[in-house]
C-alpha cells in the first residue's frame, strides 16, 4: 500500500507544483538558514583551531604594561616594564623549554621605489622555535648574528610581495626607518591571526638590531613580549604562576601593587574563543530552526487548505474500501514528502551558500555531515507533528458526507 | 431458502440541515437473495439514491435495521465497514466519481491497494477489467481524455475490482445513449449470470428496468410496489396518478 500511496503523493504535489513549492519556502529558508549558521560556526572553529596550532603549544605569552599605574590602565605592551634579563630568568624556571624575548616597532619599509608600513619584530633565534614558525625560503638568524646586531632580516610572505613583487626577495635589500637590512630568508605562510590580522605582514630582526637601530631612546633595552614555551600543557598553570612570581619579585612590585606585565595563556584563550564562536552559531541555528517551525505551519496551513479542496476525492476513496488509516496515511505521506523535499532543497541551498562564502566571499564555512542528517530528522518531525491535524481531519471525514461536497 | 445478502428493516433516513428535518426514508424494509437482478425505480427526489448509500454501506440508518450477509452494519466497525466497501460490495455512482489525476487503470487499482493486492496483480487485473468492458486500448488514458461512456465503464472496471458479491448502480445508464446503454445492461446481466453477482441498479428507463428480474419503486421514501417487472411495476406510478 505504501509504493502507489507515494507515488499518489507524488503526483498530488506535482499536480500543484508552485503551491507545492510555495509551502515548502519556509522549510528551504529554515534548513538552509541551519546550515549555514552551523557551517559559519564550523569555519570559525576551524580556523580558532588552525590559529591555535598556528600558535605553537603550550604557549605562553608574557607582555609588558597592562599594569595600573594612577588609576589608568596601560594596557598590555604599552609598558616598557620588559627586559631582556626577565626572559633570561623565565628560561631558567622549571618546565620552561624557551623563552624567547621579542619586541616590535612599527616602521615604514623601502625597497627601491616601493615602500610599505609594517612591524618589525626584534626577536632572539629561538623565537622561530618556540613560535614553531620555519623559515620557508632562505634561512632563520643566528645567535652570533644576533648578538652582534647584524642588519639581516627574515620577511613575511606578505610584505614579501608588497615590497618585491614577484621577485624571490631573498639577498635583496631593503630599508627601515633609514637603516639598510639584507633579506635573509622568507616565513612560511600563517594567513590570519585571531583579530584578523595578517601574520604574514611583519619582518623579524635580531633583537639586539632591532633596539639599537629601530628602537626609541626611552625604550633602549626593554622588550615588548617574551613567548614562553613550556613543556606540558599541564604544566602551563604553575609556569604562569612561576613566572608572575618571578616578576614582581624581578620588579620589585610590593603586596597590593598591580602588575606591570601580563602573562596570557593562548590556550586558554582560544579555548574561550571556540566555546563562544559555538554558542553564537548555535544561536544562530536556533534562530534559523524557528522558521523551521513557521516552515511546518506551512505546511499544516496548506495541507488544511488540500483536504478541503479534496473532501470529494477522499469520499470515492473510502466509498472503494480507503480505511480511516489508509486516509491518513496518505496525508500524512504529503506533508512528510513536502517537508522533506523543502528540506532537501534547504540543504542543496544551504550548502551552496556555505560553499559558495567559503569560496568567493573568503568567508570560512565548514559544513557538517551531521547538521545534514539533523535536518533531515527535524524535518522529518515538522512534517508528521504538522501533518497529523490535517490528515486526521482527512480521515474522520464520513464517506457520504465527503462524497456530497 | 439461505439468509438473503441485503435485509433493511423498516430502515428510516433523517437528513439534518438548516432547513430542518427531512425524513427521506420513512420505513423501508427490503430483502434481496444473492444473484437476485434488482431494479430500484421511483421519481426524482423519492429517496432511491438515500438507499443506495445505506445499502453500499456509505451511509447510516437513522432508524431500523441493515444486515449485509446477515451482519448488522450498525455493529460492525469502521475497519471493517471500509473493508465491506472496498470488497464485498462495488458500487457505481450517479456521477462516476473518478480520480481525475489518476489513469483508467490507477482507478481501477485503486480498490485493489486498500485491499492490499500486489502490484502486479493490481495491473494485471486492472488490465484485464478494462478490456472486458472494452477498454483494453485506453488504459493509461485520464477520464477527462475519456467520454462518459468510457468513464462509465472505468467506474464499472472499477467496482468489480475486488471481485464483489454485491454490485449497487446508481442510474448506471442515465448518461449514456441508448447502445452503450444496452452494452452496459448486457454487462451486467452477464456477471449476474454468469458470476452470480447480485446486481442492484437504480433507473428511470423503463426498458432498462424491464431486463431485470425484480422491480422495487419507491415514491415519497416509502416502497410502493416491488415484484417482477411487468407493465404495472415499470409504469405503475403513472398509472396511479390520473383521478
Ligand atoms: N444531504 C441531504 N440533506 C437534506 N436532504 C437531502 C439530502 N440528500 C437528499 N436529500 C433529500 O432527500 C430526498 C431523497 O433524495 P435522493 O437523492 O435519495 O433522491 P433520488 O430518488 O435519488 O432522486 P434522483 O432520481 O433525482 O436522483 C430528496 O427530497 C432530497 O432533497
Ligand atoms: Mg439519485
Amino acid at each position: 500500500m505504501i509504493g502507489p500511496m507515494l507515488a499518489e503523493a507524488w503526483s498530488a504535489l506535482v499536480a500543484n507544483r508552485l503551491r507545492s513549492l510555495l509551502t515548502m519556502l519556509g522549510m528551504i529558508i529554515g534548513v538552509s538558514a541551519v546550515i549555514l549558521m552551523l557551517a559559519i560556526g564550523g569555519g570559525v572553529q576551524k580556523q580558532v583551531s588552525d590559529s591555535i596550532s598556528g600558535l605553537g603549544s603550550n604557549l605562553l605569552i608574557v607582555t609588558a604594561g597592562g599594569g595600573r599605574q594612577g588609576g589608568v590602565f596601560g594596557g598590555a605592551g604599552t609598558g616598557a616594564s620588559l627586559r631582556i634579563e626577565d626572559a633570561e630568568a623565565i628560561a631558567a624556571l622549571a618546565d620552561v623549554v624557551a623563552a624567547s624575548p621579542s619586541t616590535a616597532v612599527p616602521a615604514q619599509v623601502v625597497a627601491g621605489p616601493t615602500n610599505w608600513a609594517t612591524n618589525v619584530t626584534g626577536a632572539t633565534p629561538s623565537w622561530f622555535r618556540v613560535n614553531e614558525w620555519p623559515v620557508d625560503d632562505g634561512r632563520a638568524f643566528n645567535e652570533r648574528e644576533e648578538r652582534a646586531g647584524a642588519r639581516v632580516a627574515v620577511i613575511g610572505q606578505t610584505v614579501g610581495e608588497k615590497l618585491f613583487g614577484a621577485r624571490a626577495p631573498t639577498g635583496e635589500q631593503l630599508r627601515i626607518k633609514g637603516v639598510s637590512f639584507t633579506v635573509i630568508g622568507v616565513l612560511e605562510k600563517r594567513g590570519q591571526g585571531f583579530g584578523g590580522q595578517d601574520r604574514d605582514d611583519q619582518i623579524v630582526v635580531p633583537l639586539t638590531s632591532a633596539q639599537r637601530l629601530l628602537q626609541a631612546n626611552a625604550f633602549r633595552g626593554t622588550i615588548r613580549t617574551v613567548s614562553v614555551s613550556v613543556a606540558s600543557a599541564q604544566a602551563l598553570e604553575p609556569v604562569t604562576d612561576d613566572i608572575v612570581r618571578l616578576l614582581r619579585r624581578l620588579h620589585n612590585l610590593r603586596e597590593g601593587e598591580q602588575d606591570d606585565f601580563q602573562v596570557a595563556n593562548l590556550t586558554a584563550i582560544t579555548d574561550t574563543l571556540s566555546t563562544a564562536t559555538t554558542a553564537v552559531s548555535l544561536l544562530l541555528a536556533a534562530i534559523g530552526s524557528i522558521s523551521l517551525v513557521v516552515g511546518g505551519i506551512g505546511i499544516m496551513n496548506i495541507m488544511l487548505v488540500s483536504v478541503t479542496e479534496r473532501t470529494r476525492e477522499i469520499g470515492i476513496r473510502m466509498a472503494i474500501g480507503a480505511s480511516r488509516g489508509a486516509v491518513r496515511l496518505q496525508f500524512l505521506m504529503e506533508a512528510l514528502m513536502l517537508s522533506l523535499i523543502g528540506c532537501g532543497i534547504g540543504v542543496l541551498l544551504g550548502t551552496s551558500l556555505a560553499t559558495l562564502a567559503d569560496n568567493f566571499i573568503g568567508f570560512e564555512t565548514e559544513i557538517a555531515p551531521a547538521s545534514v542528517g539533523i535536518a533531515f530528522a527535524v524535518s522529518a518531525t515538522i512534517g508528521i507533528f504538522f501533518g497529523w491535524w490535517p490528515a486526521t481531519r482527512a480521515a474522520r471525514l464520513s464517506p457520504i458526507e465527503a462524497l456530497r461536497s | 431458502m439461505t439468509a438473503p445478502l441485503i435485509s433493511l428493516a423498516d430502515v428510516v433516513k433523517d437528513y439534518r440541515s438548516e432547513a430542518g428535518d427531512f425524513r427521506a426514508l420513512h420505513g423501508v424494509s427490503l430483502d434481496v437473495r444473492a444473484g437476485e437482478f434488482i431494479a430500484i425505480m421511483g421519481p426524482s427526489g423519492s429517496g432511491k439514491s438515500t438507499l443506495m448509500n445505506i445499502i453500499g454501506c456509505l451511509d447510516t440508518v437513522s432508524a431500523g435495521s441493515y444486515r449485509f450477509e446477515g451482519q448488522d452494519t450498525a455493529m460492525l466497525s469502521e475497519a471493517a465497514l471500509a473493508k465491506l466497501r472496498g470488497a464485498g460490495i462495488g458500487f457505481i455512482f450517479q456521477g462516476f466519481n473518478l480520480l481525475p489525476r489518476l489513469s483508467a487503470t490507477g482507478n481501477v487499482a485503486l480498490p485493489m491497494v486498500y485491499a492490499g493486492k500486489s502490484g502486479a496483480e493490481r495491473k494485471a487485473r486492472a488490465a484485464e477489467l478494462l478490456s472486458s468492458v472494452g477498454l483494453g486500448d485506453k488504459l493509461v488514458s485520464r477520464p477527462s481524455q475519456l467520454s462518459g461512456g468510457q468513464q462509465q465503464r472505468v467506474a464499472i472496471a472499477r467496482a468489480l475490482a475486488n471481485a464483489p458479491a454485491l454490485l449497487l448502480a446508481d442510474e448506471p445508464t442515465g448518461a449514456l445513449d441508448t447502445k452503450t446503454g444496452v452494452e452496459v445492461l448486457a454487462l451486467f446481466r452477464q456477471l449476474n449470470e454468469a458470476r452470480g453477482v447480485t446486481v442492484v441498479i437504480v433507473t428511470h428507463d423503463p426498458e432498462v428496468a424491464r431486463a431485470t428480474n425484480r422491480v422495487v419503486r419507491i415514491q415519497d421514501g416509502l416502497i410502493v410496489h416491488d415484484g417482477p417487472p411487468d407493465d404495472a411495476a415499470l409504469f405503475g406510478v403513472r398509472a396511479e396518478v390520473p383521478a
